[in-house]
């Protein structure tokens, strides 16, 4: 049992202020079509035990276009399967030479597991309902691109804000530099408790009270595999809290449109929306890969 | 079972200071202990009868032996996370004379014949052990066991514990038959119905950490219709285990008013610690019913001192350490607890919420022996059982987990100081534990 290795992103929930802006600053500095190979014979594990299409390329695009070795490790097909402990596998690609271990996990706190028990920097890519770090940085990123700081911005988060690990991470890193956010959705989805996830955090369950003014408004996906015992009628959510073209009219006019991934069209949102001028969905995930590129580089050290 | 074998040896305790609640003393007092009994307790000096050996108690409690409802010995079937020995000598460190343990082992205790087997002297105990058996077979919760053999075999009483008897007609079969016994059913009250994945407390720190959490409703509906149940059925007796919630609370009170016979124990972690306490996913703060929020703890702490609580028990639960190096939600539930419960009671309970020693004590012997009718123990009057703790309320030390006689080392407690220490444990008259 030991402290986490530098260098590990486990959540924004602990980080400093410098850290999160001094990523930032990399990200903006790191272009995949002319990177210097900063992490050349480094080699990066990426450990899945969820299902993942954009990060997991993204990281991997990130760590190749700093010259890096990437080896994918997925829980079936692997030794995971035979039921193998989660530190074990960590000692074991920790003993194949890793640098740094990149994990996606269904529990909440397995990197932190993890990196309690490893001397190289674990990076999470997501774990459970708990953090999604490297998202949050990402769209922080991308908000950034658009709007001029975080201070005084609005950003309304809307849907499953209960099983939304992007959620809490933006929580965390938006409310400490003064966005004030709005959670909204249906009770089952926003219970009270979530309004005590950072200061300064609102609930509504109405949606136009949620966009009215707002600068940002964050969408997610209904999360089907996490809605163990929960009895949501589909037909309703998208009734009350669809994004459609005339609710993105009742926020400001320079509103931008954001999503984390995979976006269900004709669920949390319209395509009109999903592909119209507001929306910055795929400039998320273009903006995953420098961002993720930072977190490498700032991992094993190289973030000169 | 160690027990009244010490014929022809007797144990002069002297100059220490006896509380024993039962017998309303709470002053100097030696004691006389012959042939596993307690033989005479008189004012300083003024034993008159001979002692083969003799203890200086000088600047000592001396108290009836504690007694703890509820410990988990993993025997039979799990013997690579405590055994009898292993458990009852951790007993014994942490000042317990008996301990009563609970049926869900592999196999799950449901017959007299394992009540016997948990009983035999080859099992290695060396404090008294009172076999809790299982209130149905298997505790599937489907049909009810032969109380009457599990009774006679020496089970004290009846329990599905981890696996709550959720159906109300099998939890009245089972109050109905305790009451015709005289036997105490004893419920871990969760209805699993709205805990599945839940591996915490609901509340912020739940929904900070991305965990499922249980709800303290979950908890005081089972305690609310189980108090009904103990209303209706007359002489049915009813023990709330590890009681964890202020709403709990209320239902025990609401049947303590009714005249009912309904008791409670708490454990030590939960008037210690609060959810918020499993910081980064501790698996060493995770166990069922789990911690609480601190409107819970502060509803507890009441209960502590104005005796609505019935006794303190550990729930003394041993994990190997891969069942806890996991994930937090695939962690095992449970911590061990019987080498700290004592301190944690002098020095959370007695010097910072200014609890008397007295209702400590009592809290530890009496309140647990009425609670299961243990016969002759609880309290140190002539012709009791020899059951003796010695402690030194005022002397400072760490509790280091490693060192712990438990084969397991799963506690929140480790590095702990503490004020109050087990100085003697004395089961039947001979000395089971004394310090270095």
């Amino acid at each position: 049992m030991n402290k986490p290795a530098r260098g590990s992103l486990l959540g924004i929930e602990h980080m400093e202020d410098e850290e999160i802006l001094g990523l930032l600053k990399l990200a903006r500095r790191m272009n995949p079509l002319k990177a210097r190979p900063l992490l050349r014979n480094k080699k990066i594990v990426l450990l899945f035990y969820e299902a993942s299409t954009r990060t997991r390329s993204s990281f991997e695009i990130a760590a190749k276009s700093l010259g890096a070795i990437t080896t994918l490790v997925q829980s079936s097909g692997s030794s995971i399967e035979k039921g193998e402990s989660l530190i074990d596998t960590g000692y074991t690609l920790q003993a194949l030479g890793a640098d740094a271990i990149v994990i996606r996990h269904p529990a909440a706190g397995a990197p932190h597991l993890l990196a309690k028990h490893l001397d190289i920097p674990v990076i999470s890519a997501g774990d459970g309902m708990h953090e999604h770090p490297s998202q949050a940085l990402l769209d922080a990123f991308t908000i950034l691109k658009h709007k001029k700081s975080f201070k005084g911005l609005r950003v309304a988060i809307i849907g499953d804000i209960l099983h939304s690990r992007v959620t809490r991470s933006n929580c965390y890193l938006l409310s400490r530099f003064g966005a004030k956010i709005t959670l909204c959705g249906p009770p089952e989805f926003v219970p009270d408790v979530a309004a005590t996830l950072a200061p300064g955090l609102r609930v509504t369950r109405h949606i136009e009270d949620a966009l009215r003014d707002t600068d940002v408004i964050m969408l997610l996906r209904l999360q089907k595999e996490r809605l163990a015992g929960q009895k949501i009628r589909v037909q309703d959510y998208v009734e009350r809290y669809q994004m459609t073209a005339p609710r993105v009219k009742l926020a400001r006019r320079d509103a931008i449109v954001m999503h984390p991934g995979p976006i269900i069209r004709g669920l949390e949102i319209t395509s009109e929306v999903a592909d119209g001028p507001q929306s910055v969905i795929m400039e998320e995930v273009r903006n995953g890969v420098p961002t993720r590129m930072a977190i490498l580089a700032r991992a094993l050290g190289k973030a000169k | 079972m160690p027990n009244d074998k010490s014929k022809s040896r007797s144990l002069l305790i002297k100059g220490g200071h006896l509380i024993d609640p039962a017998a309303k003393i709470n002053a100097p007092m030696d004691v006389l202990l012959r042939d596993g009994h307690v033989a005479e307790i008189a004012l300083p000096n003024k034993i008159r009868g001979e002692a083969a050996e003799k203890f200086d108690a000088r600047g000592l409690m001396v108290a009836p032996g504690l007694i703890d409802l509820h410990v988990h010995l993993r025997e039979p079937g799990q013997s690579y996370k405590e055994t009898i020995a292993s458990g009852t000598a951790a007993a014994a460190a942490g000042g317990f004379t008996s301990v009563c343990t609970m049926p869900n082992t592999a196999p799950v205790v449901d017959t007299a014949e394992w009540v016997a087997w948990l009983r035999h002297p080859e099992r290695g105990a060396v404090v008294n052990v009172f076999p809790i058996a299982a209130a149905t077979r298997s505790s599937r919760g489907a049909a009810l066991t032969d109380f009457a053999a599990l009774q006679r075999a020496g089970a004290v009483a009846v329990t599905d514990d981890g696996k709550p008897i959720l159906d109300d007609d099998i939890m009245r079969a089972a109050l109905r038959l305790g009451a015709e016994l005289n036997l105490p059913v004893v419920q871990h009250a969760e209805d699993t119905r709205l805990t599945e994945a839940c591996s915490m407390h609901e509340g912020p720190t739940s929904f900070r950490l991305g965990l499922r959490g249980m709800s303290s409703t979950a908890e005081a509906n089972v305690v609310e219709r189980d108090v009904t149940l103990a209303q209706e059925i007359r002489e049915s007796r009813l023990h709330v285990a590890h009681l964890s919630t202020a709403d709990a609370l209320k239902a025990v009170r609401r049947g303590k008013r009714a005249k009912a016979r309904v008791t409670c124990e708490v454990t030590p972690h939960h008037f210690v610690l609060l959810d918020q306490d499993v910081g980064e996913y501790n698996t060493n703060f995770k166990m069922n019913p789990p911690l609480r929020a601190a409107s819970d703890r502060e509803a507890i702490l009441v209960a502590l001192a104005d005796g609505t609580v019935d006794a303190i028990a550990t729930d003394h639960a041993p994990h190997a350490t891969h069942e806890k190096q996991v994930e937090f939600e695939h962690a095992s539930f449970g911590i061990t607890g019987l080498e700290t419960a004592l301190a944690l009671a002098i020095t959370k309970l007695h010097r910072e919420h200014k609890i008397p020693l007295t209702r400590i004590v009592e809290l530890f012997t009496a309140g647990p022996a009425r609670v299961f009718d243990l016969r002759g123990r609880g309290s140190l009057v002539r012709g009791n059982f020899a059951d003796v703790t010695i402690f030194d309320p005022k002397k400072r030390w760490t509790f280091e987990a490693d060192k712990s006689r438990s084969l397991s080392h799963n506690t929140p407690f480790d590095g702990w100081q503490f004020t109050g220490k087990v100085v003697a444990t004395i089961v039947g008259g001979k000395i089971a534990y004394r310090t270095e």
